[in-house]
């Protein structure tokens, strides 16, 4: 949606806004679908994670994942995560825990994220969408409505205008 | 339980008044736009004055919308990254954003908004350069001006709506049709502004404003309904303060009383056609402030 073009996806597939390019419209803040955008009050650009950028760049994993103590934040090669996690799942199920499920690691989900979190509730409970889709979703049919809203209005003025009009 | 709108989930863009202002005024100036087109090239000539009126309002009305528009910006030095890649100066659009091809629309929207104004001004006597009364019909390069600049005025009016449609907040990105209900009410407010402006003129011109608008009001009726069965479990939401504004301040002070006033003024010629034109331009203005705070307060 970005009318500047600042939001870059990185050579790592993961997403940067870039804030020397950012006007500060707003307008990715309320297309993304987990809220994650914000404004940073002190440059009045938007301002997302950037996965450590910079840390990436030099071969780093994400301070996040490095420094967390319980090791609930795990970073790496997305294949390899989802098979981690999968085991994960089928452990904590066979423990009993029929709740346990992934969130956002399958295809289904937009299509496929690169970051996915394992659940024990519904995602709601956790402040995640249920059901998370592409804010483009709404542009063809929005699109449409509005141009046969163009054409009934442009008749109306037709009629109103010229069989009134013309009459003294 | 039956799971909630993943609309809910997201974070506010912080759009309050100086957008809510911008849309009012938006929609006024491209819907004043092509209602002087369409009187253009419908009407006889009793309708051209009120569609010099027309150029008149729009293009002073499409400077205030860009001001604003700007002045929104966090960072409003910046506003041309909407047009060019601030890096390589390359022009920047993307078809498939509605605030990248509206940004362009409307800047387009503005130089055909400033030829049918200066072809305006040049109807008067007094102005010395004749030629320019050519941006207006029936001449060739006047119809061209009237016709392109109001399928822009058209955008300008509906594209906003559609904006909000394209995101993930409640109530916007819940429905798909805000374009159509801003579009139709872009006209409506239109037709009322330049009903007031115009009460000088030739009264069966007005009528013919008021006709038109009474049209729109039951269209927007019609469509507020609809917009409110589309949300479904979000409608929710607007049981509260805002569903109380959205039904006595846009639904029957903004349309449904001035509804009657028009067929008063339709009828007996009197005065309460300026009531009504009044009352709808409250009403219009009210919509996008329910559109848009009951999404950002959610
Ligand atoms: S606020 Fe978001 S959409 Fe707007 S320019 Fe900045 S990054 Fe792009
Ligand atoms: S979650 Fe998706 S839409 Fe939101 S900021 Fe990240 S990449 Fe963009």
């Amino acid at each position: 949606m970005c009318p500047t073009g600042a939001i870059i996806r990185t050579e790592f597939d993961t997403v940067v806004i870039q804030s020397d390019v950012c006007n500060g419209c707003r307008d990715c803040i309320g297309a993304c679908p987990f809220g994650v955008i914000d404004i940073n009050p002190a440059s009045g650009t938007a301002q997302k994670c950037t996965l450590c950028y910079d840390r990436l760049q030099v071969g780093l994993e994400p301070a996040c994942a490095k420094a967390c103590p319980t090791a609930s934040i795990q970073f790496g090669p997305v294949a390899d995560l989802r098979k981690r996690a999968d085991a994960r799942v089928s452990q904590l199920q066979n423990a009993g825990e029929t709740r346990a499920q992934l969130y956002g690691a399958d295809d289904k989900m937009l299509g496929g994220l690169n970051s996915f979190f394992l659940l024990v509730d519904r995602p709601e409970v956790y402040g995640l969408p249920p059901d998370p889709r592409l804010p483009t979703r709404n542009l063809k049919s929005s699109s449409w409505l509005s141009v046969i809203g163009a054409v009934v209005v442009s008749v109306a003025g037709l009629i109103s205008f010229r069989t009134r009009g013309s009459r003294a | 339980m039956s799971a909630p709108s993943s609309t809910l989930f997201t974070a506010p863009p912080e759009w309050h008044w100086l957008i809510i202002f911008y849309f009012f005024l938006g929609g006024i100036a491209g819907g004043a736009y092509f209602l002087g087109a369409l009187m253009d090239l419908f009407g006889g000539p009793l309708q051209r004055p009120l569609a010099r009126l027309a150029y008149l309002v729009a293009f002073p009305l499409t400077v205030v919308c860009g001001l604003l528009l700007i002045a929104d910006l966090r960072r409003p030095l910046r506003f041309w990254h909407m047009m060019l890649q601030s890096e390589t100066l390359r022009p920047m659009l993307k078809v498939w954003s509605p605030m990248s091809l509206g940004s362009w629309a409307l800047l387009l929207f503005g130089f055909f908004a400033f030829l049918a104004f200066l072809g305006a001004l040049a109807e008067d006597e007094r102005w010395r350069w004749r030629g320019l009364a050519r941006l207006r019909p029936p001449g060739l390069l006047g119809l061209v001006v009237a016709v392109l600049g109001g399928v822009l005025g058209f955008f300008v009016a509906g594209y906003t709506g559609v904006l909000l449609t394209v995101t993930n907040r409640p109530i916007w990105g819940d429905t798909t049709l805000l374009g159509l209900v801003f579009l139709i009410s872009g006209a409506s407010t239109a037709a009322a502004l330049l009903a007031l402006l115009g009460q000088r003129r030739a009264a069966s011109s007005v009528h013919a404003l008021e006709r038109f608008d009474s049209i729109m009001l039951v269209l927007e009726l019609v469509a507020l309904i609809a917009l409110v069965v589309s949300l479904g479990g979000v409608a929710r939401l607007w049981l509260s303060v805002w569903g109380a504004l959205l039904v006595l301040g846009v639904v029957v002070l903004g349309i449904l009383i001035p509804l009657g006033l028009y067929r008063r003024s339709l009828r007996f010629g009197d005065a309460s056609g300026v009531a009504a034109a009044a009352l709808v331009l409250a009403g219009g203005f009210l919509l996008r402030v329910v559109i848009i705070l009951s999404s950002e307060g959610a």
